[in-house]
């Protein structure tokens, strides 16, 4: 499914629905955040994940690492499926695998300097260290993400976004994992930031041989970072482009690619407008979720829902008149 | 002359400077997108223009601003309110924060040609209606008796884009209006942007950190870098023979098709706070093109086939390295 390399991690029809109520005295209401989800993601390589707010990706991410339950369905990392592990066994897994989040300023404790926060992981997993193997292993984290020592004493208002996401990262890194899921590592950075976090993470990655999980809504992003990408609408994967740059056949993707700001004015875009909105996930049409804004749309893509078909390519859309 | 000449702009807030030397113009018809990362000193330039400086504090310490021949920045507060909102109009980033939560989003457009043109409520509501569904606001007179709260992020930013155009104003200024939205939501508003500025003849300042919304919509485009401008031109001219090295950098930190792996690495070190300019060219502890005086001596604004740049060491201008 991924061109020969083997997966590191793969997700078995992953469900995970929220229950809410309108009101104190409404009904309850149920939303499929996820809604079957079955997905390989290569080792070392960097399998992204695109879609708009809804879609179902920062959730997907949380289930990944089993940072939120899911409904039904399953995770296997490296062979063990996470849902039967017990407490003691996850904690001891979860060294493998680690979470860089968006905002890194809500991430670590204001109190701490960066010393405690790029130490907290092995405080965390009952991992004692002497206090010059502390030091050592500091100012290792520091360097691998092109800190200077001197960051070790600062507290997280003193640095600047930028540097607080490298800390994020390096944090992440502390207990050598294999596998980080980024969650929009980068959309609350500046550009010539969000481009110098994107290259570090590029180097750690061949670096390190680490396998990434990257969660954003910035296809071009997605298109030059990933060898791989995901699209997400209301829950559901509508398509798996098996390389960055293949053609897109959802209508969705289409649409996706089209929103894309080119920076370069000789390509200007004709102005095709997506109509209309993404829908509450609370009421979601019976057919494909995209067929009210679709231009392809018919009665068959409003009363029944298409599957996601995979080509010999390892292209995959869940469409009834694919592009 | 053009409908909105700024020259030589420096404000001064609570003691520090933030921009200094702004200078840029607007005609009717004409999109000009005002770009910088944040702490360039974007959205100070926007209320300088709109005469908002003294709600934070600030003032303008020199230059001037001109509009339709009266001097915005020496403008009485009270002659100034006649001009904005009427005239003058501005859409903020997060729409949440422009629209009154408990009042219904007709009455809330309504006020604003009320105020300026002088309708009744009848006419007023008929204004309301027909703009709205000009915005493509589907069922505009069901709408019309909404709350904030019931709409989309996306719709309610069309109902402030709305309120803006309920005078008629000749002016428009948009902060960031689409950072807050989903990208096939943004590319509608930009796009409603675009044509609302065609059909109307209004001109329009796009403030905004995407270079990529700039390409795609602006017709000149003004660089700020740490509260000084760094290039203007028209947009062609800047993205494809950028003088000022800190508009390639920037240009080149959004990843296109063709960009390969590994050549995305952004721009070393960090915009720099306004307590901690660095002497003489803002940008020089981040230029790979610096030399000897780009430290100590501030680079002069220099025009070049109608651009205009500031820099001891440009690009694609003759000047050796």
């Amino acid at each position: 499914m991924s061109g020969g390399a083997q997966n590191l991690v793969e997700l078995r029809q992953l469900s995970k629905r929220f229950e809410s109520r309108r009101g104190l005295f409404g009904k309850p209401r149920a939303m499929t955040a996820v809604d079957d989800v079955t997905l390989g993601i290569p080792k070392g390589r960097v399998t992204g994940v695109v879609g708009e707010s809804g879609c179902g990706k920062s959730t997907l991410a949380r289930l990944v690492l089993r940072l939120l339950e899911a409904s039904s369905g399953e995770v296997v990392f490296d062979g063990m499926p996470l849902g039967q592990l017990s407490g003691g066994a996850l904690r001891k897994l979860r060294r493998r695998m680690q979470m860089v989040f968006q905002d890194p300023y809500s991430a670590i404790d204001p109190r701490y300097n960066m010393a405690d926060a790029l130490l907290e992981p092995h405080r965390i997993q009952g991992i004692r260290l002497s206090r010059a193997d502390a030091r050592t292993v500091v100012g290792e984290l520091l360097g691998m993400v092109g800190l200077g020592p001197q960051i070790a004493a600062s507290f997280p208002h003193q640095l600047s976004g930028g540097q607080r996401q490298r800390i994020g990262i390096a944090r992440a890194l502390a207990l050598k994992p294999d596998f980080l899921v980024l969650d929009e590592p980068t959309a609350s950075l500046d550009v010539s930031i969000q481009a110098q976090i994107i290259a570090l993470l590029e180097q750690l990655r061949s670096e390190l041989g680490l396998t990434y999980l990257f969660i954003s809504h910035d296809l071009g992003l997605v298109r030059y970072f990933c060898d791989r990408i995901v699209v997400m609408y209301l829950g559901r994967v509508v398509e798996v482009l098996p390389q960055p740059h293949a053609a897109p056949r959802h209508h969705y993707t289409r649409a996706l690619l089209d929103s894309n700001f080119v920076p370069d004015p000789k390509r200007r875009r004709t102005i095709r407008r997506l109509t209309g909105e993404i829908p509450s996930a609370f009421d979601l049409p019976p057919g494909c979720a995209f067929a009210a804004r679709c231009p392809r749309a018919d009665a068959t893509c409003r009363a029944i829902r298409p599957d996601l078909t995979q080509t010999a390519d390892g292209h995959a859309a869940a469409c009834h008149h694919p592009l | 002359m053009a409908l909105l000449t700024v020259e030589n702009l420096g404000i001064d807030i609570h003691g520090i400077r933030p921009l200094d030397g702004v200078s840029f113009s607007v005609d009717k018809g004409e999109i000009l997108g005002i770009v910088g990362e944040s702490g360039s000193g974007k959205s100070l330039t926007a209320l300088s223009v709109i005469g908002l400086l003294p709600l934070i504090g600030g003032r303008i310490l020199r230059g001037s601003i001109r509009f339709d021949g009266i001097d915005l920045a020496t403008l009485p507060e009270a002659e100034f309110r006649r001009l904005r909102g009427r005239r003058i109009a501005f859409i903020t980033q997060n729409p949440m924060t422009s629209l009154d939560p408990v009042m219904r989003i007709g009455a809330q457009i309504d006020q604003v040609s009320m105020l300026h043109l002088g309708l009744d409520a009848r006419a007023a509501q008929a204004r309301s209606i027909e703009i709205m569904a000009q915005l493509r606001i589907p069922e505009a007179a069901t709408i019309y008796h909404h709350f904030p709260h019931q709409l989309s992020g996306g719709m309610k930013q069309r109902i402030v884009i709305a309120m803006a155009l309920a005078a008629d104003p000749d002016l428009i200024i948009a902060d960031e209006p689409t950072t807050a939205l989903d990208v096939t939501i943004q590319a509608q508003i930009v796009d409603l942007l675009v044509e609302l500025v065609r059909e109307r003849d209004v001109a329009l300042i796009l403030i905004t950190h995407d270079m990529g919304v700039v390409a795609q919509t602006c017709d000149r485009v003004v660089v700020l870098y740490a509260g000084r401008v760094a290039e203007s031109d028209a947009v062609a001219a800047i993205f494809e023979r950028p003088r000022h090295p800190y508009t390639r950098a920037l240009i080149g930190c959004i990843p296109r098709d063709e960009t390969a792996h590994g050549n995305l690495t952004g721009i070393p070190g960090a915009v720099p706070s306004v307590a901690h300019y660095p002497a003489g060219c803002r940008f020089h502890p981040r230029c790979p093109r610096r030399g000897a005086p780009c430290d100590h001596i501030v680079p002069v604004s220099a025009a070049m086939d109608g651009g205009l740049f500031a820099c001891h060491f440009p690009e694609n201008s003759g000047v050796a390295r």
